[in-house]
């Protein structure tokens, strides 16, 4: 019997720990928490892809989660849409404009591209607050229940099934993008970006399209947690969610969908295990992230591979 | 007239400040190639702190000098504790660095100062003086006159003192300067150090205006940065060029078009400066070698 | 018949013309040096030719087609395919991948596909792994198809850089110092691969500074000077001329050379 692959591997274990953590939990708090893992583990995961295989770098990038969150906002609330309808509406928002503004933005390298993706992500923030009519502005709206067919998605355990297969399907789809073409030439100009050129691959065309992807992961993840929670405001839109998500990335090890998740897993869980500490939660995001990108600029999970490994030797 | 005048004097005011951070992130860019995210928690401390030193009993002028001291330690910690250590790091990681230690600084704010808004009393009363029928506060002539002040100081460091001179050298070319004996450490603690204590001032002669709180950090760095990037990455002239422009952009679109888009206006120049001019307007273009 | 032609190009940075007017043609499975002192604008005519920088002046024809002022990933698309000085590798890319990387206008690249991982994404990976294998055998790299190509050797990382740059199917090839850092027998190595490489009918144009693998397998040589053409001609009448010596070697060093 042929070995499975690392790709099957890694989606068995993934399927098999949010199968049975459930399991390990007292309370249907945990779910909730877990849950909020798995939404931002694919936000995440999304990310990683613009990030870790193809090499640029996006500030700014919670701006396409609050615009999938407020779609399925606004949707149902001010244009009657069914909430299916408003997730399919806002990721496509999400998409369209990560290619309109991706085309100019990525021509540009380093702290350039860095700050023109944060400036992008503080306006899309900005037009949030602002336009409350809408969106009601600085203290948010409520959000409908998700309803298909005559069913209506709420309750921890419900949620916590739905996000979990949703991040296995996120997971899947980032696992399968290595070993292509299209997974080859983000990591190929991610090492060197005119070999790549040489090479036949067409840059700019790839760039813009690790950025979309990366758009429409956060765009979903966005619409989840807001039809989980019932309520968005515009901090989820904002600068700091946009670090935050960039953090988890960079913290967990740039380059795998693993890392990912285990980056999402330590920066939600560790305010929540602190929650005594509330004030201290600013502090904490800064120290985390500044000791991370110092001492474990390769992130957790390539170190710990690497302690195992040393050790084994 | 009167209106366009009272335009012209809040955005010269308020661009002022945006210059003295543009001015900060300039001096820090050109010694260390880092964009330093964390220039806009300097001036929350310089308000901040004075605010708090004050109401504890200290004499107005010597808590702003408290003020600008505790800036001065914070920024050179920053280099020491945060950049230092990540010698060699990406420009990218640098900047999540800084923007790491700003999240910080804010979070040390909260929990040593408090959420609220604070003022300061404004240095020479609240008398309205009439300028072409525009009502202007005399705090914003103190802003302008201690803005120039600073520029001309910094000016003259730079060009007219062995020290400037030093910190130039170090901008243009690290290991030659390093070669003739130049002492990088110091060069990073002057920047450092410098564009702290810049940020603090600026702090303390606006917060008479804009008041102060803990997170007024963020959007002044953004701004400050749109600013730099304005006037042409790591040119200290174009910084205050920019900075003021700025600042005049923000006060009569806010006051012409449209009001509660206020904030935006920096970061559309941010993305218009990037895309169609990165070097900005006084920034020479950069050859690459291959 | 030509299948590389330059006319005329210049470029100048700042102020400063790193090339001026250079001419010259390749023919198919013709072997061209261009060599010069340190500085003389070797790597700067390379870029131009392949478009990462854009010449102020000149043209550059591809089997007749004018090419001026297209950008790499279309030059790759007619034909043209190149090697870097300083090592331009997929460090974190397994050396196979590299080279698969090199086979990319040969496959199929659509993303939903790819996103999803069809079984005709599948299909063509092993095709395309297959050809890599191949290329890398040509090279003498067989051995090292799953391994990274950052923890190669110096010397191996230049094949495979060949390697990545001939599984394009290029009609010319550019191979900027290949020998750079190579040891005798990997220098050897490198002479008899560009010779297999242009028996294929490949038109090679080489950048070297290792004067015995030059003299020994070229057709033509270049020698380039301050960015201008010095002499242009066969192997023995680029050895004997004055004016190349005291290019390389200043006037005292070409009188002591003539001396000799």
């Amino acid at each position: 019997m042929r070995s499975l692959s690392r790709r099957s591997k890694t989606l068995i274990a993934l399927a098999v720990v949010i199968a049975v953590l459930p399991l390990t939990f007292p309370s249907s708090y945990y779910l909730r928490v877990a849950a909020l893992v798995w939404v931002s583990a694919f936000a995440a995961i999304g990310l990683n892809i613009l990030m870790g295989k193809a090499g640029q770098v996006s500030l700014g990038h919670a701006g396409f989660f609050g615009i999938g969150a407020y779609a399925v906002a606004i949707g149902p609330t001010h244009l009657g849409l069914p909430s299916v309808a408003a997730i399919f509406i806002g990721t496509l928002l999400s998409a369209l404009l990560a290619y309109l503004v991706g085309r100019p933005i990525l021509r540009l390298k380093g702290h350039y591209l860095a700050i023109a993706t944060l400036g992008l992500g503080v306006l899309i923030a900005l037009v949030i607050t602002t336009e409350s009519r809408w969106t009601g502005g600085p203290d948010g709206m409520p959000v409908a229940k998700l309803t298909v067919f005559g069913w209506r998605a709420s309750g921890s355990d419900v949620w916590y099934w739905l996000t979990g297969t949703m991040l296995l399907a996120g997971a899947w789809v980032a696992l399968n993008l290595d070993d292509t073409p299209t997974g080859r030439a983000f990591r190929a100009l991610h090492d060197s970006e005119v070999a790549a050129r040489v090479a036949g691959v067409d840059v700019n065309r790839f760039k813009l399209q690790a950025f979309v992807i990366a758009a429409v992961y956060a765009s979903l993840a966005g619409s989840a947690l807001a039809l989980m929670n019932g309520f968005v405001n515009p901090d989820q839109a904002g600068f700091l969610h946009s670090v935050e998500l960039v953090t988890m990335v960079v913290l967990g090890g740039l380059g795998s969908v693993v890392s990912s998740i285990v980056g999402a897993a330590v920066l939600i869980m560790l305010p929540q295990m602190l929650t005594v500490f509330q004030e201290y939660e600013n502090f904490l995001l800064g120290l985390i992230i500044i000791v991370s990108m110092i001492f474990m600029r390769e992130g957790i999970v390539p170190m710990a591979w690497k302690l195992m490994t040393r050790r084994r030797a | 007239m009167s209106e366009f005048v009272q335009f012209l004097m809040s955005g010269l005011t308020v661009g002022a400040v945006y210059a003295l951070v543009a001015l900060g992130f300039t001096l820090v860019y050109n010694a260390s190639d880092v964009v330093n995210f964390a220039q806009g928690e300097f001036v929350m401390l310089g308000g901040m702190v004075t605010v708090f030193a004050s109401a504890a009993g200290v004499p107005l002028p010597l808590a702003a000098l408290i003020a600008v001291g505790v800036s001065i330690v914070v920024g050179l910690l920053l280099y020491w504790c945060a950049i230092a250590p990540a010698r060699g790091a990406s420009a990218v990681t640098l900047i999540i660095i800084t923007i790491g230690a700003s999240i910080l600084l804010r979070g040390a704010a909260q929990i040593v100062f408090d959420k609220h808004f604070h003022k300061l009393p404004s240095f020479s009363g609240d008398a309205p003086i009439n300028l072409l029928g525009a009502a202007v506060q005399p705090q914003s002539f103190w802003v302008l006159g201690g803005t120039a002040v600073i520029v001309l100081l910094l000016y003259l460091f730079l060009e007219r003192t062995l020290l400037g001179k030093a910190v130039l050298a170090t901008a243009a070319n690290r290991l030659a300067a390093q070669l003739v004996g130049i002492s990088t450490a110091t060069v990073m603690a002057l920047a450092f150090g410098g564009s702290a204590a810049i940020g603090a001032v600026a702090g303390i002669l606006v917060t008479p205006i804009t008041l102060t709180s803990y997170d007024v950090g963020t959007l002044l760095a953004l701004k400050g940065f749109a600013a730099a990037m304005l006037g042409g990455m790591g040119n200290p002239l174009g910084a205050v060029a920019g900075g003021l422009l700025l600042g005049l952009l923000e006060s009569f679109g806010a006051g012409y078009i449209s009001s509660t888009y206020k904030d935006a206006f920096a970061f559309l120049v941010i993305l218009g400066v990037l895309f169609a001019a990165p070097q900005g307007l006084f920034g020479r273009r950069a050859v690459n070698r291959v | 018949m030509t299948i590389l032609s330059v006319k005329d190009i210049s470029i100048a940075f700042g102020g400063v013309k790193a090339i001026d007017g250079v001419s010259f043609a390749v023919a198919p499975g013709q072997i061209f040096s261009i060599i010069g002192p340190n500085g003389a604008g070797k790597t700067t005519l390379f870029n131009v030719i392949s478009g990462i920088y854009a010449a102020s002046h000149g043209r550059v024809e591809l089997d007749g087609h004018d090419v001026t002022a297209m950008t790499p990933d279309a030059l790759a698309a007619r034909g043209l395919s190149r090697t870097f000085q300083n090592l331009q590798i997929f460090q974190r890319m397994t050396a196979a991948e590299n080279v698969m990387v090199g086979r990319h206008l040969q496959e199929r690249c659509n993303l939903f596909a790819d996103l999803l991982r069809l079984p005709s994404v599948t299909r063509q990976n092993r095709a395309t792994r297959e050809a890599a294998l191949s290329f890398l055998d040509q090279v003498g790299l067989g051995d090292s198809a799953d391994v990274p190509a950052g923890s190669l050797s110096y010397g191996a990382c230049k094949r495979l850089e060949i390697a990545r740059a001939l599984a394009a199917g290029p009609r010319v090839l550019l191979l900027d110092e290949p020998a750079a850092g190579c040891n005798a027998v990997e220098t050897a190595e490198i002479d008899r691969l560009i010779v297999r490489v242009a028996a294929q009918g490949i038109g090679v144009v080489l950048v070297e500074h290792d004067m015995k693998l030059v003299m020994k397998i070229s057709n033509r040589i270049l020698v380039l000077e301050r960015g201008r053409t010095l002499i242009e001609g066969t192997p023995r009448e680029v050895r004997n001329n004055p004016a190349v010596l005291e290019a390389y070697l200043g006037k005292h060093g070409a009188q002591e050379a003539a001396r000799a």
